[in-house]
Parts: structure tokens; sequence; C-alpha cells
């Protein structure tokens, strides 16, 4: 079931238009994350999600209710929601008082505030300091302060606004393990936001990419990694090639594109004639001697060009009529004995070769 | 007495003078806290009500008004006396009163005085509760009237800042309470007005006695606001 529908949603601020032509639907148990770079929009949707704010155009659908026509009902719906931000933020009382706002906005009875309070703070492991202000605690802290005061209102949608974006790896690891944990036990739907692309995948069953202002392509995060739609969306999931090729044939299913007289295997059906192709950089392989057996469509020799080592990856660029970036471990580029002008093969599968049509500018 | 340092010599009268309760010197103390405490407590009365209506309320010209507020924070204390003055006097609209050069005069004149920063500063201690703290009370189901609640508790300790304040600058001016109050002895006469006077008789002792008062209490304000602005 769809517990989140969004059509055409534009919002803006004064002459600063944030966002336009989002389209989103979500369904009920679902975790979506929506990963983009900073000043894309990200923030400001899960606020027009959660209904904070309003848009100023288009159609939202929250647990099926038009949220558009039914303004009367927001502190209903928005009671069935939660949300954690970015910067953690509490209020100037005690830990306990800050954990049991939302209840007591619900008006809950307060036996059931205390039980519910002093079980969060528990899970999250600051019942030592229940009675102590709020101010006073770590921002580590103060964010699971944060994430308790939402998890007591039992939400049956929680928005994290890059809840871990300012946190130590341990209690990101922590947040997150309560986030999946919720999600799988409870059926939480999640929708995350973050610019941490491997936190998008480890949490999310699919991803949203944002770019300027609109949800620019939604996926399996491995089809977002593998088969990017443009060259943004490309160059923010990180492809180190992003190369202006022509096609020139279809053979054999595969299509042959050429860039700089060589001649490349893809297996993306042509898109445009002129086009580019993505090629993410740990799947170039580089080997020594021409390989005997090699199932790659694609081999050819070519020459190291530049080695700059990114731990654990070493970056290697290897000229071979276009150029190419390719990611090799640390340890395989010393095996390998990498160096400036050292003579190698490439090898590179078909299926690693995405196109993409080629927009000027 | 005659050889000495005036100066000197007025300082330890001065010590003198608090140690051994000067009946003048309390009676003054009193009423100077008496006349600036009602009328703090008067003008926090109406102003953080009007302050907190200001931030809470979208209407045309919010802008103007918060900054004609602010400008008033520097209106001359003599010119209110003046207002207040005509204001209250005979001739005045509400002569009727019969509040001029009276504690109760005073007390209305400072309220007046103290309005403006009163609310001014009841309207920047709410503007402090940043953005993500009021995404974060809507985020959490609040009705408009708890948001309302949890940003004024939230705001206790600017708000309660501002009051002191306000209580500050009534207790420490000498404009309004020199003109309305008309420094009469055992009447009007305040720790301010009374120090200008028994400076210009040459009267040393009792004015730098009061001076150490007035200042033990400024000290005491300041002290009590450092305390609130640092929670």
């Amino acid at each position: 079931m769809t517990i989140i529908e969004a059509h055409n949603i534009r919002k803006v601020y004064g002459s600063l238009e944030v966002l336009h032509d989002v389209d989103l639907s979500v369904g009920e148990g679902e975790i979506l994350a929506l990963i983009g770079p900073s000043g894309s929009g990200k923030s400001t949707l899960l606020r027009i999600l959660d209904l904070i704010e309003p848009a100023n155009e288009g159609e939202l659908l929250v647990f099926g209710i038009d949220t558009v026509a039914d303004r009367g009902r927001w502190l209903d719906l928005r009671r069935r929601m939660g949300m954690l931000f970015q910067r953690p933020i509490v209020f100037n009382s005690s830990v306990y008082d800050n954990v049991a706002m939302g209840l007591r906005y619900r008006r809950a009875p307060g036996d059931d505030i205390d039980r519910k309070v002093k079980e969060a703070l528990e899970a999250v492991g600051l019942s030592r300091y229940i009675k102590s202000r709020a101010t006073d605690l770590s921002g580590g802290e103060q964010q699971r302060v944060a994430l308790s005061r939402v998890l007591v209102t039992d939400p049956e949608i929680l928005f994290l606004d890059e809840p871990t974006a300012n946190l130590d790896p341990t209690s990101t690891a922590t947040i997150e393990a309560i986030v999946a944990q919720l999600n799988r036990e409870a059926g939480t739907t999640v929708l995350i936001s973050t610019h941490d692309l491997a936190q998008g995948q480890r949490l999310a069953h699919r991803v949203g990419v944002m770019i300027e202002g609109t949800i620019a392509q939604t996926g399996p995060s491995r089809e977002i990694f593998r088969e990017p739609k443009d060259r943004r969306i490309a160059r923010f999931v990180g492809a180190e090639n992003i190369i202006p090729a022509r096609v020139i044939a279809r053979r054999e299913g595969f299509t042959v594109v050429e860039a700089k007289g060589k001649e490349i295997f893809s297996a993306t059906p042509p898109p445009a004639d002129e086009v580019e192709m993505v090629i993410r950089g740990e799947d170039i392989s580089l080997h020594r001697r021409k390989p005997g057996y090699e199932e790659a469509e694609n081999l050819f020799p070519a020459t190291v060009a530049a080695v700059e080592p990114t731990a654990p990856f070493v970056n290697v660029a290897v000229h071979c009529g276009c150029d190419l970036t390719a990611l090799v471990t640390a340890r395989r580029a010393e095996t390998l004995d990498l160096r400036e002008g050292l003579e190698v093969w490439v090898s590179l599968q078909a299926k690693a070769v995405h196109l993409i049509p080629r927009r000027e500018g | 007495m005659v050889n000495g340092n005036p100066i000197i010599e007025g300082f330890i009268e001065a010590i003198e003078l608090i140690i051994a309760l000067d009946p003048q010197v309390v009676e003054i103390t009193i009423r100077s806290l008496y006349v600036s405490l009602t009328a703090t407590f008067f003008a926090a009365l109406i102003a953080l009500p009007l302050g907190a209506l200001i931030y809470f309320y979208e209407f045309r010209g919010k802008h103007a008004v918060v900054s004609t507020l602010q400008t008033l924070y520097a209106l001359p204390t003599v010119i209110v006396g003046l207002l207040m003055f005509l204001l209250l006097s005979n001739i005045g609209p509400f002569g009727f009163l019969r509040l001029l050069y009276t504690p109760g005069g005073m007390i209305v004149t400072q309220t007046v005085l103290i309005i403006p920063l009163l609310m001014g500063l009841t309207v920047s201690a709410l503007s402090g509760i940043d953005r993500d703290k009021r995404y974060t009370i809507t985020a959490l189901g609040a009705s408009r009237l708890q948001t309302v609640m949890t940003i004024i508790a939230e705001a206790r300790f600017a708000v309660m800042a501002g009051v002191l304040l306000g209580f500050g600058r009534a207790i420490a001016e000498v404009g309004t309470v020199m003109i309305v109050g008309g420094n009469i002895r055992g009447a009007t006469r305040v720790l301010t007005t009374a120090i200008a006077l028994n400076t210009s008789m040459a009267n040393y002792s009792l004015s730098i006695a009061l001076g150490i008062i007035l200042l033990a209490v400024a000290l005491g304000v300041n002290i009590a606001l450092s305390l609130f602005q640092r929670r």
C-alpha cells in the first residue's frame, strides 16, 4: 500500500525555487533513502512530506488523505509521523522532559509517559542522564535524546534528515541499527536523507537521487550506481569515468561506441547517437600481461599515465586512446607494481559500460 | 573634618550611614525599590503578552513595529518625563487622577518608560528560538497553543533577563522621577534624585552612601542577569 504519494511538488522561498516537479511514492514499510548533494532540496522535501510546512504547488497524499484539500487534519496526520533532524536539538529542560514532549502534546496518561520515556532512554543507553539537563549532554547524546523523543510517539512514518551527518561512527551505527530494527519489527516506513551514499545503500530498500530541487532518479541502489540516468547523477554516485562517445554499430547484441578512435562494447541499448560512457573505476581491471582467458568483451593494451593513492584504493589513470581511470586496491597495485609509463592490459565488461545521452553543457 | 579631604571623609561617613541604617537612607532606598519594582511588574504584565503577540502573529508592518520598539529603547528619559508630566498635570487629560508628584505617578511613568524595552526584548528573546527548534516542536505534533507555550517556556531565561534589564533601567534613571515625582523629601525622593540634589548641595556623604546602594542594586541585577544568561 502506498503511504506517501506526492505529485509535482513545488516549493519557493522568496524568489528561490527549492523544489520543482517532485514526484514520489513511498510504500508502507519501505525504507527510502534520498541522496543528493547539499542544497538539492532533501531537507525541504522531508519537511513538506512531514507536513511541517506546505508546498506552494502540487498534490500530497499521506496515509491516503489528500493533505492539500484537508488542511484541518494536518495535526492528526503529523502526530502519526516523526522526524529527526540533522542538528541535535534538545530543549532547555531535563532529558526526561525532553523525551516526554511528544507524548504530552498527545495528552498521553502520566504513567504511560513515565514507562515509555524510561524504556526509550534505556534503549539508547541514556538512563543515567534521565534527570540531567539535556543541554549539558554531548552532541551524540543529544541526538540520541532527540531520537528517543521521536520513537516514544510510535511514528508510522519516520523521517530522518541526515541524522548521522555530525556523529562519530559508533553513534552512527547505533542509530542505523535502531532504524533498521524499527523497520523490521514495527514495520515503520522510513525516509532518510543522506549525502552518504554508503549509508543509503546499507539501510534503504530504494534510493532516490535528488539533484537541483527534484528527484532525478529512483530505484534500487545497485541500479542507481550502475545505471545512472544522466551525467549529474553519474557524477554524484562517484563514477570516475564519464567519456563522450558516438554510437557506430550494433553487434552481437552489444552497442559499439567509438571514443577518440577506440571501439568499446557496451551492453546498454543506444539511448542516442551522441552518448557518454559511464564507467565505474572499480569495474576496470588491469593486467601485466594479456590475459589468456578473459570473459570481458573489451580488452586492449594501455599505458599507465598516473598513479594516485586514495587509501585503501589507488586511482590509476591509463592512456589507451581515450583516457580511463581505474580503481585498484592498494594491495593489487603493489602486486602489479604499477608505475607511470608501464604497459598494461585493460579488461572491461560490456555490462560495466553504461551509456547516457550526451547533453550539451 | 575641617582639614581632611572631603571626598575621603564623605566615603567614611557614607559607610557609617549605611551601617547605622540611617532612617533617611533606608527610606529613600525602600521607596526607590518599591517604585521601580512595581513599575517593572506592571510593565512586564503588559509588555510580555504584547511582545509574544507581536512575535507569534504575522501582520503588515510587523518589522516597522519591532524597529520602532528598538528605537524607543534609547528614548531620553526626560522626554518621557516631560510627556508624562503634561499628561498627568492639571492641564493634561489625566490631571483628575492627581498622580503628579506622587509615587503612583512615578510608577506609571517608569512603567511607560520601560514597556518598549520589555516588549522589544521579549520579541528578541522569542526570536532567539531558532528555526530548527520550531520545526522540531511542530514535528513532535504540537498544536498551535502547545507550540506557543513551548516556545515561551524555552525562552523563559532570555525573557527574565529582559525584565531584569528593564528594572535596571528604571531604578537607575533620573529624568522621569525628577520631573514627574518632583523629588519631594519624604514623599517622592528616590536614590537617583536624592544623589543629584545632595551633590548639588555639597552634601557628599549622603550622595556617596546612596550611590553605593544604587551601585549595589545594579550589581545585584547584573549578577542575576548573568545567571539567567548562562542557562
